[in-house]
């Protein structure tokens, strides 16, 4: 059953997946890559709407979610890695939390 | 597939068939509202432009106004004047009378409100007798208008919402017809991608424009929106960069070919995907939507918000199960968490655009039965004197 998904993989390039609910660390996390099943083993818990990696993605390297890199990985990221904002840096504008609209 | 719809002489087909009352001032505001208050079957279009405002705006709010005038669920138009306003009436009454509607006019400062409303209240009363004569009759889905929209958003909104709103889109451009989508100031970081996206290289620096002229009018106020995103917020809900969250939000316009890009008040002219250069606040936005001349709207939601439009149907679809729950009578649909790929991303986009056809052949939207939906805005720019 599709609801019964733990994290979503939302378009068959990506090499992250996103937690539909919160994961343990250690825990085996199984996946539909673009109808192709993937398990993959987390290194570190993540929270609900967070993501790790499928696969390892070298310092530099693009992280690909929606089928289009959303950055670059600061630093080498493992299979199981939580990706964020402490292993990727964007292309684009900086990330913080002064100004912008409310 | 098709739809039942009402078809309009200028070609276009709209799925409800009101008598607009539409407001030419914000000091005509009150006559209109009690002429729509009175006469069932009309609809009012009130907002605060119209005066006191500089040249360019001035444009933008008679262009909008003559293009709601002409929104294809308006089969006639009343316009309810002041008098002295700096809106170009004149113009208003031409282009919506040349797009084949019965448009007439009541003036308040001829001998006062409640002349005009007297005058207004028969005049809608004979509209509303002519456009009831009006039968819907079967049209192929290819003539269908759909705009799209997020707000209140949450992590549920890019994950599944927006990807299955998205989906609908694809196959609503797939069928021929046309898909609406705008919100300029959530391209911001993701607007190269999107930009790969346009037809030609003239529409893909036209995005590109509008992104920047948006982004320096927040600049010239002292704003930062590429600084400031992701906010704190973001960032703890799980979203890293401002490409990730941009791609999330573009993500309701689905993964079609952009034919154009048309300012705000503009219709859109043509089949396929478009956008429209708008803010993203609902009011502004929905009216950027009727102006561009779509029908029906398609309004992706997290937190759940309760807006819809005085004579558009604007039907709401969420991924949050507990909003869903909590809102029952503002959201009209819930998808699933895992809408947004694969299997379940083409079977939610299909059920989702069931009710599109549903809506569009008569319907009511939460929004339309609760009545919600009856203080639209109109974006202007400059500084009001």
């Amino acid at each position: 059953m599709e609801s019964k998904e733990k994290a979503i993989v939302l378009n068959e390039k990506d090499n992250v997946a996103t937690a539909l609910v919160e994961l343990e660390a250690g825990s085996s996390v199984e996946l539909d890559v673009g109808g192709k099943p993937l398990t993959v083993k987390l290194t570190s818990r993540i929270p609900f709407g967070h993501k790790f990696s499928l696969a390892r993605i070298e310092a530099g390297a693009p992280v690909i979610k929606y089928g289009e890199a959303i950055g670059n990985a600061s630093a080498a990221i493992n299979a199981g890695d939580y990706v964020h904002v402490h292993n990727v840096m964007g292309a684009r504008g900086s990330t913080g939390t002064e100004g912008g609209a409310r | 597939m098709s739809f039942l719809g009402y078809p309009r002489s200028d070609g276009s087909v709209g799925v409800r068939n009101y008598v607009g009352v539409i407001s030419t001032v914000g000091c005509a505001n009150d006559v209109a509202h009690w002429i729509a208050q009175q006469i069932k079957g009309t609809a009012p279009f009130l907002h605060q432009a119209g005066c006191g405002q500089l040249l360019p705006d001035l444009e933008i709010v008679t262009r909008t106004l003559a293009s709601i005038g002409q929104n294809p669920n308006l089969a006639g138009v009343l316009l309810v004047s002041l008098g002295c306003e700096s809106t170009d009436v004149d113009r208003v009454e031409q282009e919506i009378a040349a797009s084949g509607r019965a448009v007439k006019r009541v003036v308040i400062q001829k001998a006062g409100a409640t002349v005009a409303l007297k005058e207004g209240l028969l005049i809608a009363q004979a509209l509303v007798s002519e456009a009831s004569q009006i039968r819907q009759q079967e049209f192929d889905d290819s003539r269908l208008v759909v705009g799209v929209k997020c707000g209140g958003s949450d992590t549920t909104s890019g994950l599944a919402s927006n990807p299955a709103v998205g989906a609908v889109c694809d196959i609503v451009v797939d069928g021929g017809g046309t898909c609406i989508f705008g919100e300029t100031t959530e391209f911001l970081g993701a607007e190269h991608i999107l930009a790969r996206r346009a037809v030609n290289q003239k529409v893909a620096d036209k995005l590109l424009k509008i992104v920047d002229d948006m982004e320096k009018r927040v600049r010239a106020s002292g704003g930062d929106m590429r600084g400031g995103n992701p906010s704190a917020g973001n960032i703890a809900g799980g979203l890293t960069t401002i490409e990730e969250k941009s791609l999330g939000a573009i993500a309701k316009g689905g993964t079609r070919t952009i034919q154009d890009v048309y300012n705000y008040g503009e219709r859109v002219k043509g089949k396929g995907l478009f956008i429209v250069d708008s803010p993203g606040r609902e009011p502004e936005f929905l009216t950027a939507l009727a102006a561009a001349g779509a029908p029906v709207a398609l309004f992706s939601t997290g937190l759940g918000v309760p807006q819809g439009f005085p004579f558009m149907p604007v039907i709401k679809v969420t991924g949050n199960p507990v909003t869903f729950q909590r809102l029952p009578d503002h959201i009209d649909m819930l998808v699933e968490m895992t809408a947004g790929k694969g299997s379940g991303l083409k079977s939610s986009g299909e059920r989702i655009y069931q009710e599109v056809l549903a809506v569009a052949s008569g319907k009511q939207t939460k929004a339309e039965i609760l009545g919600y939906g009856n203080f639209p805005g109109l974006y202007t720019l400059g500084p009001i004197v």
